[in-house]
């Protein structure tokens, strides 16, 4: 017993040791920055021109110059629309795809390949996929070029003029690029599950979508949630692909601007009070809107 | 037992190597110290008595030049200019592509891309830090933040007389020219644009493609928006985008982009917002970026529907008329068939344009001083760069000579475009420069592009334009 309990203890040691390049990567990369960027948003800290003004300590002034902007909220309206648009669809299609390549009567064949292929997306770069669809919607581009030549309609659409348009393509292409990741984690979470309720269910007489929805759904609750908070998170950071199509101006009039290419912004002038304080905004909000999605789902956070 | 062996070993291995990175950084910095101290006891502020006779500065100082630096260092953004001192300074040897010798002294260029303002966001980052820069190129749209800067040594610290550059046109200098009136930059290069015609359609429109015909229906804006309509109803655009005429009106204000710290929108702006809402509504141009597939469709003889572009003496050879692996226009472009005729336009401008500084850490005086004299006032080198390279110069009397010869243009159909050039480059007048104009120009076209496409009213488009320039600018009003 006695030696039992002191191997533990040298695990425990060896665990440490084993722990400090992530400890020390992180301490440098996330921790220190985090709590600078607090510390700048107090101040006031920019460049005009060549001449660097500050930095000034000026208490909470920057929150206040935040939020007395009415644009904040036009931006965070904006960023949570483009994210819906792109995650209604990506998990109703990862859930599909799931099921369907979990489900081991269906056999499919080849779904390794399938897998794959959904899932290549991803590697692509969003400045690389950006550029591709704003060649493709353009006005002289293949998909107007189709449009005039099937007579739908007789002169281009300006795709990147239409507010509705604009959002739905930044939807759409952050679909295209998540939906074989949250395709592969929700497979995972069916595949943890036992077969035998399965089983179970056919020998009761449950038809297949009895066994989505009685068996499948509810047992795949905290991968489930683990997938909506991430990707809650990832879409608050919405960057790249709204950058890249818009050019960095969130056009039309400011309708795909998300809060961090509005953060970007503020970098041009070295604004760190400013853009540290929507950082810090920012933070705050993911944390209450992941508290909110663990509440509403009623996920424990001591539950194994 | 081996397995812990094994264990210990790696976990040594983690520790050491995480002990190593750390250790690695402290003695980097040191480096880039000792060049920047060298030049550092030069009086970056002092005034200069020649270039505008402004009342309030006193007379040079003996001027005394800091030289013998170990490496002459030169900050800019594409290989322009190093083609450029490689073809025409005599004295320059090319080692690799980043490096080179002048005599004794090497060179080393640091080039940064424009792209996402990173060569701006380079240059300031080691400007402020005083790395030891001996000469940067700027571009005329942010030329006043280097030049009101005390980072940028006045042309006559560096012993160059007014008189050696009086050939040069007004204009390039006053782009440069700080808000004391002293001189912080020089350029071999002259911008001015003229209008860009394309022949065929101003033969079927107007009836003939003779440049004063044409320039008589584009007199004025008044005369250039009835044409306008004429294109329209022949099934042609005017212009490609609003964006083509922007930088007309823009180069012909009154009044700067700030005054006192607020910012202020010129009467002539707001025509360019009047007019071009008119031609987009009338189907006369539409909104494309500059530089877009759509914008540049216009180029080819297989859409020829734009009947003008305005651009400078570049801008037709090179981006109009892109270059074959040959240097022959490229085919398919209208420029390779001679499909196009210069006249002057409605108003005069300038595009581009490249300024050549020198930092306040140069340590190379004399070198910088010498490239200076060499690319940009010395006639036989200028004319020589005019023939090889297509430029416009930045020499009075050369260009003028020049416009006087038998030259002629294949792309603008045997036409001599230099007699052009010559008479709008002497109407233009940059006193309404601010070091605000890069910000301003590029939000005010991205917030009314919002008005144009009818996503956005004029009072909020403009709304959108005052908070985007105070993002960049938080010290502006409005």
């Amino acid at each position: 017993m006695k030696s039992k309990k002191s191997k533990v203890v040298a695990f425990n040691k060896w665990g440490y040791i084993f722990l400090i390049p992530f400890v020390v990567v992180y301490s440098i990369f996330q921790l220190i920055p985090l709590f600078t960027t607090i510390y700048n948003s107090f101040f006031e800290n920019y460049r005009s021109g060549l001449t660097v003004i500050g930095p000034t300590f000026i208490g909470i002034d920057n929150f206040g110059k935040l939020f007395s902007d009415k644009n904040i909220w036009i931006y965070f309206g904006n960023t949570m629309l483009m994210w819906i648009i792109g995650f209604l669809p990506q998990i109703l299609i990862s859930l599909l795809l799931g099921a369907w390549f979990s489900d081991n009567r269906l056999r499919l064949k080849a779904s390794g390949f399938f897998k794959t292929v959904i899932y290549l997306p991803n590697l692509i770069m969003a400045s690389a996929f950006s550029l591709l669809f704003f060649a493709l919607l353009s006005d002289g581009g293949p998909i107007n070029s189709i449009l005039i030549a099937l007579h739908l309609r007789t002169e281009p659409f300006h795709f990147f003029s239409s507010i509705t348009a604009s959002r739905v393509i930044v939807g759409f292409i952050n679909f295209l690029m998540w939906f074989g990741n949250t395709t592969i984690l929700l497979m995972a979470g069916m595949l943890g599950i036992d077969t035998s309720l399965y089983e179970a269910a056919e020998v009761d007489g449950a038809n297949s979508r009895q066994k989505f929805f009685r068996v499948t759904l509810p047992l795949l609750r905290p991968i489930l949630i683990y997938v909506v908070i991430t990707s809650l998170i990832g879409g608050l950071q919405m960057f790249d692909v709204p950058q890249i199509l818009t050019k960095g101006a969130g056009s039309p009039a400011g309708s795909t601007m998300t809060l961090i290419m509005h953060l970007n912004q503020h970098l041009y002038s070295k604004n760190l009070g400013m853009g540290g304080a929507l950082s810090v905004v920012l933070f705050v909000l993911t944390g209450i809107l992941s508290i909110i999605v663990f509440k509403m789902s009623g996920f424990k956070l001591e539950d194994d | 037992m081996k397995k812990r062996l094994l264990a210990l070993t790696m976990a040594m291995i983690m520790v050491a190597g995480t002990m190593a990175a750390c250790g690695g950084n402290t003695d980097q910095p040191a480096d880039n110290q000792g060049a920047a101290n060298q030049g550092g006891g030069e009086d970056p502020g002092t005034p200069d008595p020649g270039v505008e006779p402004d009342p309030g500065v006193e007379p040079a100082p003996e001027v005394e030049l800091v030289t013998g630096g170990d490496t002459l260092t030169i900050y800019c953004w594409n290989d322009e200019f190093k083609s450029r001192v490689t073809d025409h300074y005599a004295d320059y040897t090319a080692v690799d592509a980043t490096h080179g010798t002048i005599g004794d002294t090497p060179v080393e260029w640091i080039i940064t891309p424009n792209e996402g303002n990173g060569y701006q966001n380079k240059l300031d980052e080691d400007l402020l830090n005083g790395v030891g820069i001996d000469l940067f190129l700027i571009e005329a749209d942010y030329a006043l933040k280097y030049v009101d800067a005390e980072y940028t040594l006045p042309i006559s610290a560096l012993g160059i007389e007014p008189s050696e550059y009086a050939d040069q046109y007004q204009y390039t200098k006053d782009i440069v020219t700080d808000s004391n009136g002293v001189l912080k930059g020089l350029s071999w290069q002259g911008c001015p644009c003229v209008m860009f015609y394309n022949r065929s359609i101003a033969t079927e429109v107007l009836g003939s493609d003779d440049p004063d015909t044409v320039q008589a229906a584009v007199k004025d804006w008044d005369t250039f928006n009835e044409t306008a309509a004429q294109m329209v109803d022949a099934g042609y655009y005017m212009t490609s985008s609003v964006a083509d005429t922007y930088r007309v009106y823009q180069n012909n204000v009154t009044t700067p982009w700030v005054v006192d710290g607020k910012i202020n929108i010129d009467a002539n702006l707001e025509k360019w917002v009047e007019d071009s809402m008119a031609m987009v509504e009338a189907k006369e141009t539409r909104t494309h970026d500059l530089w877009s597939d759509d914008w540049s469709a216009g180029f080819m003889t297989a859409n020829n529907n734009v009947f003008c572009y305005f651009g400078p003496a570049w801008f037709i050879n090179y981006s109009m008329t892109p270059r074959d692996d040959d240097g022959n226009p490229q085919a398919g472009t209208i420029g390779a068939i001679g499909g196009w005729g210069a006249c002057v336009g409605p108003q005069s401008c300038y595009w581009g344009g490249t300024w050549i500084c020198a930092a306040s850490t140069c340590d190379n005086m004399d070198l910088v001083a010498d490239i200076m004299r060499e690319l940009t006032m010395n006639p036989d080198v200028m004319t020589e760069i005019v023939e090889a390279d297509d430029d416009f110069v930045n020499n009075q009397p050369a260009m003028e000579a020049m416009a006087k010869t038998d030259y002629t243009s294949d792309i603008l159909g045997g036409q001599n475009p230099l007699p052009l050039y010559c008479e709008g480059v002497l109407t233009l007048d940059l006193s309404n420069l601010t070091a605000y104009d890069q910000a301003c120009n590029e939000e005010f076209q991205k917030a009314m592009k919002d008005y144009f496409d009818g996503n956005a009213t004029y009072e909020e488009a403009l709304e959108r334009f005052y908070n985007a320039v105070q993002t960049k600018h938080p010290e502006l009003t409005y």
